[in-house]
């Protein structure tokens, strides 16, 4: 198939329309504002194709939510202060069980934080975010090619289990370029959008999209019906890649852009004799636990080691895998600084002598 | 043979209100139920439920609903909107949800003279949290958070919503509307009527504000808390078309 050289953001913008994506609402925030500027030059030539800036991301979510109960495919982005806007909106989305997609191109935090990328809305985005329980789907590219083909996917994903998406890149994926191609992902069989408020045309019974459930009881059945999907999700869509692990004697884990760095540093450690392998999680929700928990489990793994653009935020699912079998360390740089080989190089070789 | 002189509107659901004794939020909805049915467009409706006393919205009016966050009302719509242009796409929103936590929402779906419908509810406090101060609370009203009257050096002044959205020159209609009495109810149903008229005719952006009470709240009588629609809020809220872009 043709490559094209991209740039992250506008690669995927391209994904979410060959997705059949229709409908983008978003808000300007740097470092992703490629995306809804592609959107924007290239939905209004699709028919129906709707681009609309809204007036903060509190709006634009609200108007995803709206869309995506009308039955549409539907986009947003932003990234990290604005997707902490976003998340009254997608606790709602999450709790009428709406498919959409959000993007998060995540910058240094907390607060108005700088503009360099960064890893440090994991919390965010795995562990919650909004009120209530819920949870996202979460991929984490590492790869211009893996965030194209995971944003197609998403949409897919969305539908098929009524659930919010996030693709979870970071400002150095968004603003870096490399050829891409659009393979459309496999066909999957996706559920009738039979929920979906378009009038009811006197055909059938009025339709709702809700989340309020004033008896507790009932809220705890809908609750509890949520969570077996999760189930399922667990089961069928957790993905992780593994690279070299077979005989290593210390693994890194890492996502993402931090994951593209661990994979230079293992042709390094091996110059020094160190057999170094590389846990990637591609779900971050799910999350790869029982992966981490095999390798844990191997007698040639001594250590392992989780490289984050964070103060430490992956690093306890990895604990949670590794379920005390194996010292953990952690390794991050935060605030928009990207950690370098050499730097991370040097904390596997720390572990391999005090080991 | 006996003939109907009195009838449920199809656009309303069989559930029964949970509204307080006295409270106008019930016939605000039937006054919508009732535009609805007489322009037939209940098969193409998407009504979006607020936050705030009217929250169960979505049970009662008999066509598509989509409950919404506190204030997001507009938001929503306006996703809707976009996605099904030729349905019918209304909100029904509280002073609370409009008029403080909405307030952008609001300002910018009229802004974009969005073609839906909005019925705004103004009953110059929180009723569904207890009675609180809203925005469009009078100088001196007692709620649970203005215990000696709204002070306006501390809380501003009561802010007129219609007159405000009035003045953006993209709105297409906006009037404001009461319901203390038969004669004021058949004024704000040709208003209400007029309002899903221009969306049917795509003219865009309509808003009706319903001068409504609280009895609960307010802490009168149902007929006592009429008479004070009449005699406090009227003079604070003027009734009349702010603005219709037909003239
Ligand atoms: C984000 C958020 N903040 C606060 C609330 C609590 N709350 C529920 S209803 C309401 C006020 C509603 O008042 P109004 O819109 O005037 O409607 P009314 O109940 O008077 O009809 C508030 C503050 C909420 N549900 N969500
Ligand atoms: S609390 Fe007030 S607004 Fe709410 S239903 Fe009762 S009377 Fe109506």
């Amino acid at each position: 198939m043709e490559k094209v050289l991209m740039k992250g953001n506008e690669a995927i913008a391209e994904a979410a329309i060959q997705a059949g994506c229709k409908y983008f609402f978003g808000y300007p925030i740097t470092p992703q504002n490629e995306i809804p500027a592609y959107m924007a030059k290239k939905l209004p030539k699709i028919d129906g194709g709707v681009f609309l800036q809204a007036e903060s991301e509190v709006s634009a979510i609200n108007m995803v939510y709206g869309a995506a109960g009308a039955g549409a495919r539907v986009m947003t982005s932003s990234s990290s202060p604005g997707i902490s806007l976003k998340q009254e909106g997608i606790s709602y989305i999450a709790g009428a069980a709406l498919p959409c997609v959000i993007v998060n191109i995540v910058r240094g935090g907390p607060g108005l934080g700088g503009i360099q990328p960064a890893q440090s809305d994991y919390f965010q985005s795995v562990k919650g975010g909004g009120h209530g329980d819920y949870h996202l789907i979460v991929y984490a590219p590492s790869t211009l090619q893996e965030m194209v083909s995971l944003t197609m996917e998403a949409f897919d994903i969305a539908d098929l289990y009524r659930n919010p998406v996030m693709v979870l890149g970071d400002g150095m994926l968004g603003q870096m370029m490399e050829p891409v191609s659009f393979e459309k992902p496999p066909a999957r069989e996706l559920p009738e959008k039979d929920w979906s408020t378009t009038g009811c045309d006197g055909s059938r019974k009025p339709n709702v999209i809700n989340s309020l459930y004033i008896d507790p009881e009932e809220l705890e059945i809908e609750v509890n019906k949520t969570y077996k999907k999760y189930e399922v999700i667990k089961e069928n869509e957790t993905r992780y890649e593994t690279y070299n692990c077979e005989d290593a004697d210390i693994i890194v884990a890492a996502y993402g852009t931090t994951a593209r760095i661990v994979k230079s540093v293992i042709d390094m450690a091996k110059e020094k004799g160190v057999k170094v392998g590389l846990i990637r999680p591609i779900t971050i929700w799910p999350f790869p636990y029982a992966p981490v928990e095999a390798y844990a489990d191997k007698d040639h793994v001594k250590a392992f080691l989780t490289v984050e653009m964070s103060m430490g935020q992956m690093v306890e699912d990895i604990r949670l895998g590794v379920k005390n079998k194996k010292p953990v360390h952690f390794y991050g740089r935060t605030g928009g600084m990207v950690p370098t080989p050499d730097d991370i190089l040097s904390e596997i070789l720390k572990i391999v002598e005090e080991a | 043979m006996m003939k109907v002189v009195f009838d449920k509107p199809k656009a309303l659901s069989d559930t029964p209100f949970h509204y307080c004794p006295g409270c106008t939020h019930g016939i605000i909805h039937r006054l919508v139920a009732e535009a609805m049915d007489e322009l037939n467009i209940k098969d193409k409706a998407i009504g979006v439920a607020p936050v705030g006393c009217s929250v169960f919205a979505y049970k009662y009016f008999n066509c598509d609903m989509h409950e919404a966050a506190h204030g997001r009302a507009p938001a929503v719509a306006t996703g809707i909107k976009r996605v099904l242009p030729d349905n019918i796409v209304f909100t029904y929103q509280g002073d609370g949800d409009l008029a403080s936590i909405g307030t952008a929402e609001i300002v910018h779906a009229a802004a974009r003279n969005e073609n839906i419908t909005v019925i705004f509810v103004n009953n110059a406090i929180y009723g569904m949290t207890g009675g609180q101060m809203a925005p469009t609370t009078l100088i001196g009203q007692k709620t649970t958070t203005s215990p000696y009257g709204r002070d306006p050096k501390m809380t501003g002044l009561p802010i007129k919503m219609s007159e405000m959205l009035a003045t953006l020159d993209s709105t297409y209609y906006i009037e404001r509307v009461s319901v203390h009495d038969v004669k004021h109810i058949k004024q704000a149903k040709k208003a209400i009527k007029k309002a899903f008229e221009n969306q049917v005719e795509n003219k865009g952006f309509s808003l009706v504000e319903v001068l409504s009470t609280c009895p609960t709240n307010w802490g009168l009588s149902p007929a006592e808390s009429l008479d004070w629609v009449k005699d406090s809020m009227i003079p604070v809220y003027p009734l009349g078309v702010m603005k219709d872009s037909d003239e």
